[in-house]
């Protein structure tokens, strides 16, 4: 059947592979443009000491949606472009946002007719994960702090902000991957 | 029948008449009566006008109507551009507040050279507390200058970029800052935190430190010039049994509102690494 189709429709692989190409490369503009507005504006809004993090929501949702399978390069392009800005190292947000875009693409195989619940619980697995790590690394390199005091004052109100952020954010991603990767049209 | 009186001399007597009366009204002998009779003809005129002006409104509104719509769409948009450019000349007039009191304090510390610059972000990382500004290297900042506003210290620029700079502030909870307190000429350290709060540490139980006393930058291991202020003691916490005292600090900038700072741009860091003592093998 596949092959029949490829048959009849030669242009078929280049066009996938075409949508393939731009989806890598919107990474560029698009979290770009987030992490603008996550150091500009959202970084100052906090709770306690916990703040939302525009770029983990993007890449949750954008890892969960249907048809994407570029979310790998799009952690990546993440994680270094934070890196560059942040006080943090480079492979920690690194290594976080492929720990978020591996739990979301787990998820999407096990609760993918739930898509909202899921962004729910890898944005929670992704806000602990990131700020394990960041929380191990500062330990690491001397910093004394109580982890009573990170999980209350850092990590659950983060966790608790992600969730307020990632709802409007995901019906944006939703709509840009419906527009990257247009419904299959029967043949 | 023929005049008693040649022409010419009628004309004569009726310029004379004239002129005459023309001599007496410059003369102000004709005030009252002009008066009286200006506002005689004023009032008729105005009373004549303003009911002409209501028949002809009376008459012509129905048609001005779109008109009147039109227009006062315009004026509409008109106020709502003007609202948008109050807006911003508001915020003009608060950023030139913050630059000319930045201005000041750069004129009345006459020692240190100033570099302004505005602050356009925070790290993304709730955990570090540093802030980016939109100067870099092209303007001379190079890494470790001191950072201040107006009212006291910020912090110090701790990584640098060709347009921009990330500057560490004295909140963070890797920021070790040495001070004196003014009135009990001692020094300590002050320390930053994960919630941002200050602390000071190092202080002997000896020393007598009290609440509202004022912390300044000592100089001590080169990081930061001597004398900028930090803020004030708010309380003290002094234990037997602990080696050193503590007190919490009240930092005089307000670190969630930075709009704008000053780099020391000729104060040279001084780098003790080659001065610290290496553990022999």
């Amino acid at each position: 059947m596949g092959s029949e189709i490829a048959r009849k429709h030669p242009a078929l692989p280049f066009l996938n592979e075409k949508i393939r190409i731009m989806s890598i490369f919107l990474a560029l503009p698009v979290l770009g443009i987030a992490l603008m507005i996550q150091t500009g504006i959202i970084s100052w809004i906090n709770l306690l000491s916990g703040g939302a993090d525009l770029i983990m929501a993007i890449l949750v949702t954008w890892s969960l949606q249907d048809r994407v399978k570029t979310s790998w390069y799009w952690a990546v392009t993440a994680g270094l472009m934070v890196g560059y800005v942040s006080g943090l190292p480079w492979y920690i947000p690194l290594a976080g946002y492929l720990l978020v875009v591996g739990a979301g693409r787990l998820m999407h195989r096990r609760v993918w007719q739930a898509p909202l619940l899921a962004t729910f619980v890898v944005i929670f697995i992704g806000t602990f994960g990131m700020h394990l790590l960041t929380f191990g690394y500062l330990i690491l390199t001397g910093s004394s702090f109580q982890f009573g005091d990170v999980i209350s004052l850092i990590v659950l109100p983060s966790t608790l902000l992600n969730w307020l952020l990632v709802i409007p954010v995901y019906y944006l991603i939703k709509d840009l991957a419906n527009w990257v990767y247009p419904l299959e049209v029967n043949i | 029948m023929k005049s008693t009186f040649p022409r010419s001399l009628q004309t004569a007597f009726i310029i004379l008449v004239v002129v005459g009366f023309v001599m007496l009204a410059l003369g102000g002998y004709f005030g009252s009566i002009t008066n009286w009779f200006g506002q005689i003809t004023v009032g008729s005129q105005t009373w004549i006008s303003s009911r002409f002006l209501a028949i002809s409104d009376f008459f012509t509104a129905p048609r001005d109507m779109a008109s009147l719509r039109q227009r006062n769409i315009e004026l509409e948009a008109d106020v709502a551009r003007l609202q948008t450019q109050i807006i911003d000349l508001q915020q003009q007039v608060t950023q030139t507040e913050i630059l000319s009191a930045l201005v000041d304090f750069a004129r009345t510390n006459p020692e240190n050279t100033y570099k302004a610059a505005a602050v356009i972000g925070r790290d993304p990382s709730p955990f570090l507390r540093y802030v980016i500004i939109n100067v870099g290297s092209n303007e001379g900042i190079v890494r470790g200058m001191p950072v201040v506003t107006q009212q006291g210290l910020v912090g110090r620029v701790e990584a640098v970029v060709s347009e921009a700079a990330r500057v560490q502030l004295i909140t963070d909870q890797i920021s070790a800052v040495n001070i004196r307190l003014k009135n009990s000429k001692t020094e300590a350290i002050l320390n930053g935190s994960i919630t941002g709060d200050l602390s000071l540490g190092m202080i002997s139980h000896d020393v007598k430190v009290e609440p509202n006393d004022v912390i300044l930058t000592s100089g001590l291991g080169g990081d930061y010039p001597p004398n900028i202020l930090i803020g004030q003691v708010v309380s003290v916490s002094n234990r037997e049994y602990e080696l050193f005292q503590t007190a919490s600090v009240q930092p005089i900038v307000d670190f969630s509102r930075v709009e704008f700072v000053l780099i020391i741009i000729n104060f040279q860091p001084v780098d003790i690494t080659p001065l610290l003592p290496t553990p022999n093998p």
